[in-house]
């Protein structure tokens, strides 16, 4: 058991119920409409008590655990509550999780991003609940006139050992709740977790299985009308001049307005390429549609019109070039690669592509004179709050914002520019509205991941020892290379230089950003120059992984070469690497990014000439698993994103406009593709956890490739695999 | 404008609606049904499946004045307490992720059982084709319409 601090401002012990003496409180009808689960029904409590910020727990021991950060798929609605009520010591089936609104002062960090919620939350939601916990043993020693020493919790009750004395939670919730906050509280041992680490079902599944309005897309509210948006079509361009007489005129079509959400305060999250905007406003979604095909819009050249053939030439004329600064430098590699005996160089590329989020982008958005309500999809709830008080004129304590469930996120809601939108359009129309984008406005308006290049180059000795290595990395809006990664520090001479091609298509994060392009590049640049030395691609591997770990070649290498190794190994074991099957090939790939390491095997057929993935085993090093069930629902979804962007997807730029526009010419994985089975083991060290949510979509693609290789004798240097138009009816 | 009546999950309505619009926006802006989801609006997703008369349809291109008088169920109308095979498998392979794509892959694979109450990988593959998971749910949704299958012969 350890004792830590408790660290919360006064603030967060602030009842829920008189909370609005700081901000806003949400008034949506919207949020509790949805029908109460069977669970929620159960047994509805007389009264609740708030605890903390995080809980409160009702007469009859029923608890409510409040969920932090945006939900985006990654299933921290269920993850980060778990947490939660391990500490606080209760059965899993008397707790009711709700979504909390923005409130960063109670909540600290309320982002979905970097795969880091549960790595960040760990220590705040394990003290929610383990302060919880000694609040309500404090208030039962009082009544019972015993030490607190003396007393046990287990689901929900308390014990006294001595006197045979039991209470339940909820018979001393109300005394708890007028305690002072301890000082310190002990957190429980790890190896008596009972929740974490166990699997726990998705807590809206019950929800999204019968259709109940979850998403934001979704809300619904009284006056409500529906906005559209018309952008610029091409990245370059402006609006020149607006005729609407003929859309005004249309059924159910309130007004046309051009809006510019160009924020003058602007926070990370506000990347967009669009701002001078028109926005159409009616009744419905279809009528705001067909409005907005009847707008009269003339553009013009603003900027330079790009494409990606022009695109792929500047990265080949960057990566021609040396930079004037090296990004990492260890000894000499120029006279390391005179003097190999065998040098290697190859060039990897991949394209621009969308995210592609199911549901596409929208917010609702009630703007009155001094105060605004906004409700939506977005993994930035802090950064919109302060985008959107800039952009109003408002004060952001006057600002209210809620998370709906969010049908993906994939880095695409970090920019919540369409929820500025829609409080922009609210404002000016003075009504409340949801804003949604079409497929094609969502495709052709992204924070796209950029394209990239990069040119591996190896040097071997003449016993195929590897003496050298340079990486040269080429993208838009930044290099995809990290300097410091593997096999940084396991190569004495080593060089690395970053080129940066500016652009004016808006780039963004796409999970696991540039890891899920130079993993790629890198797994892939391995395979070959082990094949050239060689050496079994996993013991090569190895080979660097001791290097690093027994004499790391300078002090900024940003992994742990024992964990590496480890999952390295493991995956080995459990795929039984080294035995042939006729007709199956074979890859591998390891990769470590938001601080967890994941190696993978994959076995590909070929059938009718094209690669079919049959299982893919996976090992894991992410500290502790909260839920299983669910990290492997993450692992397995990183794979199959991983495996379907790396052979089928692709958006190409022809004078600043995008080529595709929905899934008729973007070709996303669909279900014949995905891998008959994932096999996935995570290794048990105990260490606090790590990110879960991107780390097993980079190595996949460099597995998949380098089984392909063996399959067909060819390497793959340039994403996707496939690049057959044929598309999917 | 023109008034269509409807049967949806049993119950009828009457909307007044442009005969063009697509069903997908009658449920969820009209009768205010949005358990139906716009994923892609042009047939290529699968998020906006619902039934007419059972069999599986893409309601983003199905206008109103098409759906005559085919009996139309939605995600919401599947069953009465959530009880559907397919819905319960889902629970138990703790499918979803994000979720936005599940009820059209349901939909999708309900009407499949309804025509083919044991079928192959292949012929799972092959019917769910057109239902789109940007999450990556696919290995869970077969093994999900697998249980389900089970449980229902
Ligand atoms: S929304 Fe109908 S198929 Fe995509
Ligand atoms: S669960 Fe997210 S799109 Fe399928």
């Amino acid at each position: 058991m350890t004792l830590i601090r408790t660290t919360y401002n006064r603030r967060s012990f602030l009842k829920a119920s008189t909370a609005a003496g700081g901000g806003m409180v949400l008034g949506f009808s919207w949020l509790a409409s949805c029908t109460p689960t069977e669970a929620e029904i159960k047994s509805m409590p007389e009264a609740w008590f708030d605890i903390n910020a995080f809980l409160k727990i009702g007469d009859n021991g029923i608890v409510t655990i409040m969920s932090p950060n945006p939900e985006i798929g990654q299933n921290v609605k269920t993850s980060m509550p778990m947490i939660i009520a391990e500490e606080l010591d209760v059965s899993w089936d008397d707790v009711i999780v709700e979504q909390a609104p923005l409130d960063t002062q109670k909540y600290k960090r309320q982002l979905a991003g970097g795969s880091q919620s549960i790595r960040q939350g760990w220590q705040s939601l394990r003290m929610a609940g383990a302060t919880a916990r000694r609040m309500l043993l404090e208030a039962a020693a009082k009544q019972w006139e015993v030490s607190v020493d003396e007393l046990t919790t287990s689901e929900g009750v308390i014990k006294h050992e001595a006197s045979g004395q039991s209470i339940g939670y909820g018979e001393v919730a109300s005394a708890a709740a007028g305690l002072e906050v301890p000082e310190e509280v002990p957190l429980k041992d790890p190896k008596d977790f009972k929740i974490i680490g166990t699997d726990r079902k998705n807590v809206d599944g019950p929800k999204i299985v019968t259709g109940e309005p979850l998403f934001g897309i979704d809300v619904q509210e009284e006056g409500m009308l529906i906005a559209m948006i018309e952008h610029p079509p091409a990245f370059g361009m402006k609006m020149k001049s607006l005729d609407a007489s003929a859309a005004k005129g249309m059924p159910g079509i309130k007004d046309v307005i051009t809006v510019n959400t160009a924020v003058e305060d602007r926070q990370w999250s506000d990347t967009n390429a669009f701002t001078e905007l028109v926005a159409v406003v009616g009744n419905t979604t279809w009528e705001v549609m067909q409005a907005k095909k009847a707008l009269k819009i003339e553009w013009e050249t603003d900027t330079a019109a790009e494409s990606t053939d022009g695109h792929d030439k500047e990265l080949d004329r960057l990566l021609g070039q040396a930079t004037k600064k090296a990004a990492r430098k260890d000894g000499n590699p120029d006279a390391a690669f005179k003097n190999a005996a065998q040098v290697i160089e190859r060039t990897y590329a991949a394209p621009f592509l969308a995210h592609n989020t199911m549901e596409p982008m929208n917010f609702f958005a009630n703007v009155k004179e001094d105060s605004a309500e906004l409700l939506g999809p977005i993994q930035t709830p802090e950064f919109l709050s302060k985008s959107v008080s800039s952009i109003l004129g408002i004060d952001e304590e006057k600002i209210a914002i809620g998370m709906t469930r969010m049908g993906g996120g994939f880095g695409r809601r970090l920019y919540g520019h369409f929820g500025v939108e829609a409080a922009v359009i609210s404002q000016k129309v003075k009504a409340p509205v949801k804003l949604v984008y079409t497929r094609e406005d969502d495709m052709t308006q992204g924070t796209y991941r950029p394209d990239y290049k990069v040119t591996y180059r190896a040097a071997l000795d003449a016993d195929n020892n590897l003496i050298g290595f340079h990486i040269r990395g080429a993208g838009t809006n930044g290099s995809p290379v990290f300097a410091n990664r593997y096999p940084a520090g396991a190569v004495e001479n080593y060089l690395v230089e970053n080129h940066n091609k500016e652009s004016n298509i808006s780039t963004g994060a796409w999970r696991a950003p540039r890891s899920n392009f130079i993993a790629f590049a890198e797994q892939s640049f391995l395979d070959e120059v082990a094949e050239a030395a060689g050496k079994d691609p996993i013991e090569f591997r190895l080979e660097l992984f001791d290097k690093a770990a027994d004499k790391p070649v300078g002090e900024r290498n940003d992994y742990d070469a024992a964990r590496y190794a480890g999952v390295l190994k493991l995956v080995k074991e459990k795929s039984g690497w080294g035995k042939e099957t006729s007709g199956v090939f074979r890859g591998v790939s390891a990769y470590f990014c938001h601080n967890s390491y994941v190696a993978q095997v994959v076995d590909v057929v070929m059938e009718n000439n094209a690669p079919k993935v049959q299982k893919v085993w996976c090992a894991v090093d992410c500290g502790i698993v909260v839920n299983p069930m669910a990290a492997l629902n993450q692992i397995e979804g990183g794979i199959v994103d991983g495996i379907g962007h790396a052979m089928y997807s692709a958006l190409s730029f022809k004078d600043g406009q995008p080529e595709q526009n929905n899934f008729h010419t973007y070709r996303l994985i669909r279900h014949p593709e995905a891998p008959l089975s994932i096999e996935t083991h995570f290794v048990d060290n105990g260490i606090d956890p790590t990110g879960l949510g991107e780390p097993s979509l980079p190595p996949i693609a460099a597995a998949l490739a380098n089984a392909i290789s063996k399959a067909t004798g060819e390497r793959l240097y340039q994403q996707p695999f496939i690049t057959d138009k044929a598309m999917l009816g | 404008m023109a008034i269509f009546n409807l049967t949806i999950n049993g119950e009828k309505h009457q909307v007044d609606v442009a005969p063009e619009t697509p069903m997908l926006w009658v449920l969820r802006d009209h009768v205010k049904l949005v358990g139906t989801k716009f994923g892609c609006g042009i047939g290529q997703c699968g998020a906006c499946t619902i039934h007419l008369d059972g069999v599986a349809a893409r309601s983003c291109s199905m206008p109103i004045s098409g759906v005559a008088d085919q009996k139309i169920t939605t995600i919401e109308g599947l069953s009465k307490k959530a009880d559907h095979p397919l819905q319960e498998a889902w629970i138990e392979h703790d499918v979803p992720q994000c979720g936005y794509c599940q009820a059209g892959q349901i939909m999708n694979a309900a009407s499949l059982l309804e025509s083919n109450p044991n079928p192959t990988d292949a012929e799972i593959d092959a019917a769910m084709n057109g239902n789109i998971c940007r999450c990556g749910t696919y290995v869970r949704i077969k093994a999900a319409i697998k249980t389900a299958a089970a449980k229902m012969s």
